[in-house]
């Protein structure tokens, strides 16, 4: 019992640590490499939580694979642009003290209207992580959760197919199509990237 | 097993700032890290329900959660590329297309 409270009181300060080091942080590249910090402490909590699938899932997903994600795209996009950390709304400091202040009151208020929840004796859960908690969790999900299963798959293959169409270079399909009949040998525009400048709205 | 209101001041403050993260970085990818951020919060949240209440739920939602940040990850990024094609730029002030 003591170990995991040793776990929590080790990962959590550094997991906070992180997340506002990664808020601090002008570099994008240093952002991203302290959020990979955050994830894994973060996956450890969730070990300490009793979700050890989780844990697994969240080292892969995150900070396998949205982590190579976004250092992919920090690094296409160019890391040396830094950004001004200063707000140029007037009065915001003191109206964000205030309101954090009242934010932080609220969470202590909420959280202390819900600690009855903790008294719960930790027996029964094991019973629920019968056979393991990713065949339990597999149970779980074909089961009762098949439905929402599924659609989240499809949502996964929309978003892949979208993120396709998105990022392509923009042409005139139909336009290009045509083109490309009319004239099968064709060369290559090395000015693409700045021609969808025009045809776009003055902001 | 660790106290349920210490977990949920952990992941009210991993959400906190994540929340300051969207409203203060300017710059687009770091939004949608900060973004990241909170997700992740909800998911200690929700883990941590799923042990307080001895049921495996949470679990299930956390897993639904990820699935969907990735999904997220993926169009956010490529709107980013998109919007820096075409304005040479990922500074989220001057992106004011929609603005009123």
């Amino acid at each position: 019992m003591a170990a995991d409270w040793i776990v929590f009181w080790v990962c959590a300060p550094i997991s906070i640590g992180s997340a506002i080091a990664m808020l601090l942080q002008r570099n994008a590249v240093h952002a991203a490499l302290f959020l990979i910090v955050n994830l894994f402490t973060v996956a450890v909590l969730y070990l300490v939580l009793g979700a050890p699938f989780l844990f697994a899932v969240q080292i892969i997903v995150y900070a396998g694979a949205i982590m190579v994600l976004f250092l992919f795209v920090i690094m296409l996009l160019g890391v040396d642009r830094e950004e001004r950390l200063v707000e140029r709304l007037r009065g915001q400091r003191t109206a964000a003290i205030l309101l954090g202040l009242g934010v932080v009151g609220e969470v202590v208020f909420a959280i202390r209207a819900g600690v009855g929840f903790s008294t719960r004796a930790p027996a029964g859960f094991g019973a629920a992580n019968g056979g393991g908690n990713p065949q339990a969790l597999g149970r779980l999900l074909f089961r009762a959760y098949f439905l929402p299963f599924e659609v989240t798959s499809i949502l996964l293959m929309v978003a892949a197919v979208a993120a396709m169409v998105l990022a392509r270079r923009r042409e005139r399909p139909v336009a290009s199509a045509e083109r490309r009949a009319q004239e099968p040998i064709e060369p290559s525009e090395p000015s693409e990237p700045s021609e969808p400048r025009e045809e776009e709205p003055v902001g | 097993m660790i106290r349920l209101p210490l977990v949920l001041f952990f992941s009210a403050v991993l959400f906190s700032a994540g929340v300051y993260g969207v409203l203060a970085r300017r710059n687009a990818v770091l939004v949608l890290m900060s973004i990241e951020l909170m997700l992740n919060a909800v998911n200690v949240n929700l883990i941590a329900f799923s042990q307080a209440l001895h049921d495996l739920t949470g679990q299930a939602f956390a897993l639904f959660v990820i699935a969907v940040a990735a999904a997220e990850v993926g169009i956010g990024l490529a709107i980013v590329i998109l919007i820096y094609r075409n304005r040479e730029t990922i500074n989220i002030d001057e992106v004011n297309l929609l603005k009123w």
